[in-house]
């Protein structure tokens, strides 16, 4: 369904991707992992070709997901879902508004009432309460605002959806309603779902299959079952945290 | 010797890298304006953004646009007193007061100000959406910023220009009447009589051809800039005061361009 390869970016003399090649197949939850500043979030921007990799291909259900321009990029576009590391809300609009974005607006766009009612339905599904719908984005706590994203990501059960960091800044019981909520939607929508995450108890529940990044390509990738049974000495590293290892602590 | 010619050499690497800069900042901007400008031509619109812009840019700058005109109009009315005396033409002061208002300083004044209100604040806006993710959102959500963000404001900032400068128009006529007749003891019959007999229609529209075309980069620069904002608080910092330099640059330069064109010598 996805499938990268030889996706590599450089911002200024600063090489972040030297050549990814990664796939995703449909119905599958895959979850990256990586220490951060290797370039996670960059690798799932290049997808939605919100950032324009250097070399490679990107193929989205067979599509040039980066050559797409004008109305072939928004129809491709029309199948994803994402929340951004640190929300992208839209300060100028209510909560509910921001979830209801899609909602109200393109070919099949919903009614302002039975929009905000989807929309608070969603909010529920994410832990937060009707009256958060009237409030703007500003006056709710990070962990909030990431819940009112990842609401907004699957307002209109897209066919892939990404999740960038859908569990940091949240209480550990939280964190588990929002695996839940992640493994839930893979099963029960059939989605495609692309995570990142550091924290290995949301990558046993979330993910299928797992990929580490560092150093600019995927050092590993397998099912989730192998990630403690592997000889790679990064996965092993990351996966228990070790302070000795490829993965110096001090870059 | 060889010190001399290196610096000289460096002196003229120095220039050349400001003209590729240059030529390169003006296809980039010329790209962004004619994107800009197709997205206003074509649907979908987004009316409520449209309005709000509106508001936003019209509405919102009439206080500062008023109080301008009001103080040059009554500036200019005591300076063509003054140098009118010089030759016992003080009689003149009702029309140069309006010509000068209506041609050139309602508009240009009037766009100076508002560079500084609104090319700023598009400009901070759309740059801390950028830096926030905010306009990658919305590319995630099927809609192209260029059209959701940069038309409206483009197309409501040449639309409301011309209006803002025909108020700041009558404000300015207004502002020279008041001190001509407090001041300069005028006859307030005579005064609006005479500021009426000699303004010729030319003359308004094409002051408010003027205030089109600076409500236009207006609302260009400060989309420029704040779309392609760097990153962080100081990015967008950089972004709004590029975007009012070289907003009000532009007006000035253009301003020049169009006196030309409208009124050849
Ligand atoms: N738009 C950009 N311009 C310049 N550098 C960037 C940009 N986006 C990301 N980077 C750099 O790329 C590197 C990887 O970033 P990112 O993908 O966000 O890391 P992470 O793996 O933690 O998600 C970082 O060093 C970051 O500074
Ligand atoms: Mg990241």
């Amino acid at each position: 369904m996805i499938a990268l390869s030889g996706v590599a970016k450089a911002f200024g003399s600063k090489r972040v991707l030297a050549g990814v090649d990664l796939s995703v197949a449909r119905g599958e939850s895959l979850v990256i992992i990586g220490g951060s500043g290797t370039g996670k979030s960059v690798t799932l921007k290049c997808v939605l070709g919100l950032i324009v990799p250097d070399a490679g291909r990107i193929l989205v259900d067979g599509q040039d997901a980066v050559a797409a321009r004008g109305r072939a990029r928004e129809a491709m576009l029309d199948k994803f879902g994402m929340l951004f590391q640190g929300g992208a809300l839209f300060d100028s609009m209510l909560v509910w508004e921001n979830v209801a974005f899609r909602l109200l607006r393109g070919q099949n766009r919903l009614g302002r009432a039975e929009a905000r009612e989807t929309a608070i339905e969603k909010l529920k599904r994410v832990g937060l309460t009707a009256e958060t719908a009237d409030l703007f984005p500003a006056e709710l706590s990070g962990g909030m605002q990431k819940r009112v994203g990842l609401a907004r990501a699957i307002a209109t059960t897209p066919e892939i959806i990404f999740f960038d960091e859908p569990t940091t800044g949240l209480d550990p019981i939280m964190a588990d309603v929002i695996n839940d909520l992640i493994r839930e939607i893979v099963v029960e929508m059939g989605a495609t779902a692309m995570t990142i995450t550091h924290d290995m108890t949301s990558v046993r529940k979330i993910a299928d299959r797992v990929a580490m990044l560092h150093e600019g390509v995927i050092q590993w990738a397998g099912p989730v079952g192998e990630i403690d049974t592997t000889e790679n000495p990064y996965v092993h590293q990351f996966v228990n945290g070790l302070p000795d290892g490829p993965i110096a602590a001090v870059r | 010797m060889p010190a001399a010619i290196r610096l000289v050499q460096g002196f003229l690497a120095s220039i050349g890298a400001a003209v590729l800069g240059l030529c390169q900042t003006t296809g980039s901007l010329t790209l962004f304006a004619l994107d800009g400008v197709s997205h206003v031509l074509r649907p979908p619109w987004y009316p409520m953004e449209f309005a709000r812009q509106l508001l936003r840019i019209g509405y919102f700058s009439l206080p500062v646009v008023g109080l301008t005109a009001l103080f040059t109009g009554g500036a200019l009315a005591l300076q063509i007193y003054a140098g009118g005396a010089r030759f016992n033409a003080e009689s003149v002061v009702p029309s140069i007061v309006a010509i000068g208002m209506v041609r050139e300083l309602g508009p240009v004044l009037g766009g100076l100000m508002v560079a500084g209100r609104v090319s700023a604040s598009i400009a901070a806006e759309l740059g801390t959406m950028r830096v926030t993710e905010q306009i990658d959102a919305l590319w995630t959500l099927s809609t192209n910023p260029m059209k959701y963000l940069v038309a409206p404001r483009l197309l409501a900032a040449t639309l409301a220009m011309p209006a803002l400068a025909f108020v700041g128009d009558v404000i300015g006529i207004m502002g020279g009447f008041a001190v001509g007749v407090a001041r300069l003891d005028f006859n307030p019959a005579v005064y609006i009589d005479t500021t009426w007999r000699f303004l010729e229609t030319g003359d308004i529209t094409s002051g408010l051809i003027k205030a089109a075309v600076f409500g236009f980069i207006i609302a260009l620069m400060g989309c420029y800039q704040g779309y392609r904002s760097g990153r962080g608080a100081q990015g967008v910092g950089r972004a709004t005061t590029n975007a009012v330099v070289s907003a009000s640059i532009l007006i000035l330069a253009s301003n020049y361009i169009l006196t030309e064109a409208l009124f050849p010598a």
